[in-house]
């Protein structure tokens, strides 16, 4: 067992499709929120392989893409800082702020460095005792724990140059949100990896009160033809409720021990997403009693965010209302070299993975 | 982002591991995971094993093929009966 060459077998890809196309009647819209469902589901061709009344949209399941323009401009003020070091994971570094990208900044010859790990950025701070080394914390529930690791190590070591900006947002409030909005939605492919440290109860709520379906959904396309078969099989036999395909990552209660890290150093806030606005405790910041490990906190940073670029359809790409070839700057002014909104900056995003596998269709 | 991929714990050492994916080898923390020995498959994610992959559960999604033995004998059964009735017809 490798846990991924099994699950791309063509002999049971080609029966999953066959029995979605037998078991599926009704139209029917699933929508995934994970970003490396997005770029999966494009990369393995599944829509090719579905009827057409099953469609499949994109949503807010890329932590770069719903991030603020002010938040990226809050990490280029804190790399003009002489004695800072920003560290970012590499999907922040070409997304447009206001008037500059931290990529830009660091041609300028400012310290911005990119980090794999947030442990890369602690070693940075142990080995440089004499500059402040900043961490740009974005990332969804999967991302999280390690931000919460890194503070509780830098609090064991009593590490004095390690901060974090804290962009950390939680994904049920958005994906409430999207029905609350109106939004057609029959059923939701579950993020898997988020899923393995929540568990699969944060998706109850949808399934109880709005009456969507949920599955919890792995990368490869056994799984996510599997997903799409539970999702469709929930809505002919009109049972919406919440299943775990991904059983051999996911657990009903998740991973105890990641949670519980969490809890202790985070806490919940209301926070703006790139489409949605503002959702309430859809975010996360540090707690008052690690606040010195806070860059919001800690430094003072003069920001002057301008509003989003005009023509970019980003926020209704992220809401499954349009798809990438809907906008008049897809493939045109806007590319992955040459981005103008962040769906087209970060591999996940919905803009990006369409470019790189879907091009010649358009 | 969520990125998160499956590796084999070669070493662990402390909170630690040494984890080989594809044959190449990185370090990897274990400090958000529970009861991890050499020799089990990780999901890794920044540096950090987020989860224990169950090896009897990713047969059991795999075991669909058994399932499907059935399936298609009654979709076989059931485009001979279609078959059928279109001869009589003619």
């Amino acid at each position: 067992m490798k846990y991924i060459d099994e699950f791309r077998n063509k002999e049971l890809i080609n029966r999953l499709v066959e029995e979605i196309h037998h078991v599926s009647k009704q139209e029917i819209r699933l929508m995934e929120v994970c970003g490396g469902h997005t770029m999966a589901i494009q990369r393995f061709g599944i829509p090719s392989l579905l009827p057409e009344n099953i469609k499949l949209l994109s949503g807010p399941g890329c932590p770069v893409c719903v991030t603020s323009r002010s938040y990226i401009d809050h990490l280029i003020a804190l790399s003009k800082k002489e004695d800072v070091i920003l560290t970012t994971y590499g999907d922040l570094i070409r997304v447009p702020g206001s008037s500059s990208t931290l990529e830009k900044e660091r041609a300028k010859g400012r310290k911005v460095k990119i980090v794999y790990s947030v442990l890369d950025a602690l070693q940075m701070a142990r080995d440089n005792k004499d500059l402040k080394v900043v961490f740009a914390a974005i990332g969804f529930e999967t991302t999280t724990p390690a931000s919460a690791s890194a503070i509780l190590t830098a609090e064991k070591e009593q590490l004095k140059n390690f901060y974090i900006l804290s962009a950390h947002k939680v994904m049920p409030p958005a994906m409430s949100a999207l029905i609350d909005e109106g939004i057609r939605i029959d059923g939701y492919i579950a993020p898997g990896h988020v899923s393995t440290i929540t568990g699969s109860h944060i998706y109850e709520p949808l399934a109880v009160t709005f009456k969507v379906g949920c599955v919890i959904s792995g990368f490869e396309p056994v799984d996510l033809l599997k997903s799409i078969l539970m999702l469709v099989k929930q809505k002919e036999e009109n049972r919406p409720c919440v299943e775990i395909q991904y059983k051999r990552a996911v657990k009903i209660e998740g991973n105890l021990k990641a949670k519980a890290l969490v809890e202790e150093i985070f806490t919940e806030r209301d926070d703006w997403w790139r489409g949605l606005g503002i959702l309430p405790n859809s975010g996360l910041s540090l707690k008052e009693k690690y606040s010195h490990y806070d860059a919001e906190k800690q430094f003072d940073a003069a920001i002057e965010t301008l509003r989003e670029d005009k023509g970019c359809i980003c926020g209704e790409i992220l809401k499954g209302i349009k798809n990438p070839k809907e906008c008049k700057l897809f493939g045109k002014v806007c590319n992955p070299s040459d981005p103008v909104g962040a769906c087209m900056v970060s591999n996940e995003g919905a803009c990006h993975a369409y470019y790189r596998y879907r091009r010649l269709e358009l | 982002m969520c990125l998160s991929v499956p590796a084999k714990v070669m070493e662990i050492e402390g909170e630690m591991a040494i984890v080989s994916l594809g044959g190449t080898t990185y370090k990897a923390s274990l400090q958000l995971v529970e009861n991890v020995n050499v020799g089990d498959y990780v999901l890794i994610h920044t540096g950090f094993a987020i989860q224990k992959l169950e090896e009897e559960e990713a047969f059991e999604t795999l075991k669909l093929f058994e399932e499907y033995e059935d399936f298609n004998k009654m979709l076989d059964e059931e485009e001979k009966e279609f078959r059928e009735n279109k001869n009589d017809l003619h």
